[in-house]
């Protein structure tokens, strides 16, 4: 295609780009700006109903300059390496399970970052690859190109070689996502990483401080320590904000008995480098939050966890009226996500006042795209989505954690009922008796229904996905305690 | 009043112990007899029953052990450096397993006495409705009254005594998990779930295991997943000798032992030599030496079982019975366990809920594991006709294979469901690692009378192998490739 002024009508955009007409002489039926979780679901939906669909992919690359193929956070720097990473981590458990249940080898096994991650990265080629075929088949118009709109229904595309493009469409869907926040103190952006670099990086990380406490933060530091590095976490203050915090507690807990230091109630106020290298060394500079107390402590790697950022801010949503909130940077959208201004939806971890998880966006989307072309009504179901933290003792939730179902239904309104159990599994290799628990708050005044569920242990992921299905049927505590349990397995607790 | 206790439970099982405890929650004064006959090769062991002992607790930890092996295996792609082949040592599996089997029975006992309920080692037998005569292993008889009698005296591996040699010779799961010794080359017969997961175990930790097999595997449960099962385990190095059945044993010289059997299809007959033999061929109700005639506890003819009503009450009043033992109940612990309980609630707790026995899940631990709950395929077809029910479908690949470079050709699932409107789910059938663990949940859905509507309302957790359940939605009928691909 030729390239485009960007004061073109749309109708001579038509021509120059060489597009065969589409009603109201837009090019596209719909764009997404996104190829992400939500943006790809969505994309491939359309396309069922015969749209004209175009995705927009670009990954801005890090301060330290890494970058990915197509496919999202989750595909690419999220739930997928972290998983097989996290797998990793169990797997080197299991060696040591296994000598208890009659193994033979050597004495210390040690593990090979690169091996790992190479494979880990192997296999993320694999999935970018298949969703370019996959796009392609579906004939959904693919550009790895920078999407900002420029005005209403157009948006400009630019690639990696700063070519520039403008496209219109009859409705838009930003499925933009977030990228990794920075702590705004000297150091951070030339020497630390964040979740964005780690799971590429091209040496192993060694000694590592990981600053925050979402559940990034803890997952990060947990594989990373599963695999024998040398784990340091620096809390500002609570784990895992808008979780049960009793169950946040325990996880820390167990962290902690498992070899990860964490320092609280501190933060970075300056990184430098002490020497160059793969790792280099880094002297880190932290204050108190509670006083006036300084420390330092040298690291190889220092990763930031502090949160996420939504991409918002600089792709023309003020050029189109697309209000978003100012200070989170996330968009409003009503129950059928749909932006302030009609023709543009949004979908994913950019949503105010949503989950940030894939198959909330996956679902968000597909559902989004059956109402605007299948004549579907079905909206987005988000309640009681669940949703697991794979730390190195997983943590399976649906529902109310138990301080907002007191808060929204009162103390005396709701029973909780809670249970320690020891996986059949642990017994054997002597493993932390007493860890592993499990808890489910009921509404009192609702027959007992379940109304929240919380399970700590191996497979908590496998396990509370049932749950949240039978949460979905409106399952009481009676309905639970009539249902035979599978014997021997942590989920019949 | 006259009678020594309230209540008399026999047999220290799964379903005895429970009730016993329950019953002694109310204040009731509580007895529980428990004896264990040896195995014909001598295998004893102490109170918990067969789960305990020679059932669910001893196959899930050897169960661990091999897949334990296959993480090893996993662990050097996922960048551990560890040296192949490792190998396994049989001793230090089974003391370890056979350790922690005998804490539970210690830990039973604590508890019978915490609670209050008196254990006697003894075999029992009634004398009357009433009565029961028990035998130390010494020969000393002790009589016991009580005014409620509960019969749990479970079951024990049959032998397939028209076989020459396979009593002298075999062994069965009574024995196999209190070996000292590796079992070696084994050979296991006939095809219940214990002789798959046995095998299956012993393939693990690199044991050449064949399974032999007259007709199908895995009766009872859906065709389809038990194919499937087996399948996996033909890849996995397990040996399958299908259509043939043994016709003797006999002992070499060498002490190994030379297995002859007849081949069906091609009509011939073959022999080979093997470490061990193990028996796998049901389990017969212990209710022989119970003396059940005397007091006229009907049993079922073909099946020897005890026949109960719904509220498991024997034909004779006061005598009730409750797990393996009963005719026509699933034979799974957590049936036994709830339906002793809830007996003793009716008993002595002015409750009258009775047992639910639909939709009862369970999981076979083979190598991959396959849980299911609700009706098999057929079951359904047959109940509603094919054209009434739909079979959602879907082959898929764990994430934790991708980098272990494991193959998932047998990883799959299938939901069963009315055709009509709401769209009932009948039955859930997955196969897969942690198989109860992702069936469980769901199970409780299908006690709420769950859709699929409502199923695949439910937001997956990604990534995991349960949220392909929620995300089923290529049908059988449709003839399309059911491979999920990618996110």
């Amino acid at each position: 295609s030729i390239q485009a002024h960007k004061e073109d009508k749309p109708q001579k955009l038509l021509e120059m780009n060489g597009h065969t007409s589409v009603p109201h002489s837009y090019d596209y039926d719909l764009i997404v700006i996104g190829g992400g979780s939500g943006g790809l679901a969505a994309a491939k939906e359309a396309a069922k109903y015969e749209k004209k669909v175009m995705v927009l992919d670009f990954v801005t690359p890090t301060p330290l300059g890494n970058a990915w193929g197509l496919g999202g956070t989750c595909v690419n720097v999220g739930c997928i390496p972290k998983k097989l990473m996290h797998q990793a981590a169990l797997l080197g458990q299991a060696l040591q399970d296994s000598r208890k249940y009659g193994w033979q080898f050597t004495e210390e096994v040690k593990h090979n970052w690169m091996t790992m991650t190479e494979s880990v990265q192997n296999y993320i080629g694999s999935l970018n690859w298949g969703y370019r075929v996959s796009l392609r088949e579906k004939s959904v118009t693919y550009e790895n190109a920078y999407g900002e709109f420029v005005g209403p229904h157009t948006i400009k595309a630019t690639n990696k070689r700063g070519v520039e493009k403008l496209y219109t469409a009859e409705r838009f869907l930003i499925a933009t996502g977030e990228r990794p926040r920075y702590l705004g103190i000297p150091g951070d952006k030339e020497y630390c990483i964040s979740s964005d670099d780690l799971f590429s990086l091209p040496y192993c990380p060694g000694k590592t401080l990981v600053v925050g406490a979402s559940y990034v933060a803890l997952e990060c530091a947990g594989f990373l320590a599963g695999l024998g590095l040398d784990v340091t976490v620096m809390v500002r203050s609570i784990l895992l904000r808008g979780f049960d915090q009793d169950i946040a507690n325990k996880i820390g807990e167990y962290m902690e008995e498992h070899g990860i230091n964490f320092i609280r109630e501190f933060v970075p106020i300056k990184v430098e480098q002490i020497e160059e290298g793969t790792p280099g060394r880094l002297k880190v500079t932290a204050k108190s939050t509670t006083g006036n107390q300084i420390i330092e402590g040298e690291y190889n790697t220092v990763l930031l966890a502090i949160g996420r950022d939504p991409c918002t801010r600089k792709i023309g949503l003020d050029k189109v009226g697309v209000k978003i909130n100012e200070k989170t940077g996330k968009i409003p959208v009503n129950d059928e996500e749909q932006t302030n201004v009609p023709y543009i939806y949004a979908v994913g971890d950019i949503l105010q006042d949503k989950l940030e998880l894939t198959p909330v966006a996956i679902q968000a989307g597909r559902l989004l795209i059956q109402r605007l072309y299948a004549g579907a009504t079905s909206k987005c179901d988000y309640l009681n989505v669940p949703t697991t933290v794979f730390t190195p003792l997983e943590y399976g939730a649906c529902g109310y954690s138990e301080e907002t179902a007191v808060e929204k239904f009162g103390e005396e309104n709701i029973e909780v009922y809670h249970s320690h159990f020891w996986p059949l599994e642990w017994t054997v290799p002597s493993r932390d008796n007493n860890k592993c628990y499990a808890k489910i708050i009921c509404n009192i005044q609702d027959k007992e229904r379940i109304i929240g569920f919380h399970v700590l242990g191996p497979n908590a992921g496998e396990i509370t996905q049932g749950f949240a299905a039978a949460m979905k049927c409106g399952v009481t505590k009676e309905q639970l305690d009539s249902t035979v349990g599978i014997h021997p397995v942590c989920a019949e607790v | 009043g006259k009678n020594e206790y309230d209540l008399l439970v026999i047999g220290g099982g799964s379903g005895g112990l429970a009730c016993a405890k329950e019953a002694a929650q109310f204040g009731r004064k509580v007895a529980v007899l428990d004896y264990v006959d040896p195995s014909p090769q001598g295998t004893k062991w102490g109170l918990g029953g067969t789960c305990v002992n020679v059932g669910c607790i001893p196959k899930k930890l050897m169960h661990q052990a091999a897949l334990l092996g296959g993480a090893l295996k996993d662990a050097q792609r996922y960048g551990w450096n560890i040296s192949q082949p490792v190998h396994h040592t049989w001793s230090v599996m089974a003391q370890a397993v056979q350790n922690y089997v005998k804490s539970l029975n210690w830990g039973h006992r604590v508890q019978l006495q915490d609670k209050k309920v008196k254990y006697f080692n003894m075999k029992g037998s009634f004398s009357d409705p009433h009565t029961i005569r028990g035998l130390t292993k010494a020969g000393k008889e002790a009589i016991v009254t009580a005014e409620n009698i509960v019969i749990a005296t479970g079951g024990r591996p049959k032998y397939p005594t028209h076989i020459a040699g396979a009593l002298e010779y075999g062994i069965t799961s009574d024995d196999l998990f209190w070996l000292k010794e590796s079992p070696g080359k084994t050979l296991s017969s006939f095809i219940v779930y214990v002789s798959l997961e046995c095998a299956g175990f012993l393939t693990g930790i690199g044991l050449d295991t064949t399974v032999m097999m007259r007709s199908i595997p895995l009766r009872g449960f859906d065709q389809q997943m038990a194919s499937l099962v087996t399948e996996h385990m033909e890849s996995y190095g397990t040996r399958f000798l299908k259509r043939c059945f043994p016709t003797k044993v006999e002992k070499l010289e060498s002490n190994r032992l030379q297995v002859t059997w007849k081949n069906t299809d091609l009509g011939t007959e073959e022999a080979d030599s093997f470490d061990t033999v193990m028996w796998a061929v049901g389990r017969a109700p212990d209710t022989e030496t119970l003396n059940l005639e005397t007091v006229g506890v009907k049993t079922n003819s073909d099946t020897g079982k005890i026949i109960v009503d719904a509220g498991e009450a024997t034909s004779v009043p006061h005598i009730y019975a409750v797990g393996d033992i009963t005719e026509g109940r699933p034979e799974l612990t957590p049936t036994a366990i709830a339906a002793g309980k809830l007996l003793a609630r009716r008993l002595f707790g002015q409750s009258s809920e009775l047992m639910d026995y639909d939709n009862v899940p369970t999981t076979v631990f083979t190598p991959l594991e396959y849980g299911c709950v609700g009706l098999s395929e057929e079951a359904a077809v047959q109940r509603y006709g094919v054209d009434n029910i739909e079979v959602y479908h879907a082959h898929y690949k764990p994430l934790e294979f991708t980098v272990a470079e494991r193959d998932a050709a047998q990883c799959y699932m299938k939901m069963v469901c009315l055709r009509e409107r709401e769209q009932r789910i009948l039955g859930l059938h997955f196969i897969g690692p942690n198989a109860g663990e992702v069936i469980q949940g769901f199970a409780l859905g299908i006690k709420c009378g769950a859709t699929y509507p409502q199923l695949m309302k439910t937001v997956g957790i990604h990534p995991t192998c349960a949220e392909e359940i929620t995300k089923l939605h290529i049908t059988k009928r449709s003839g399309l490739d059911a491979t999920v691909t990618g996110c």
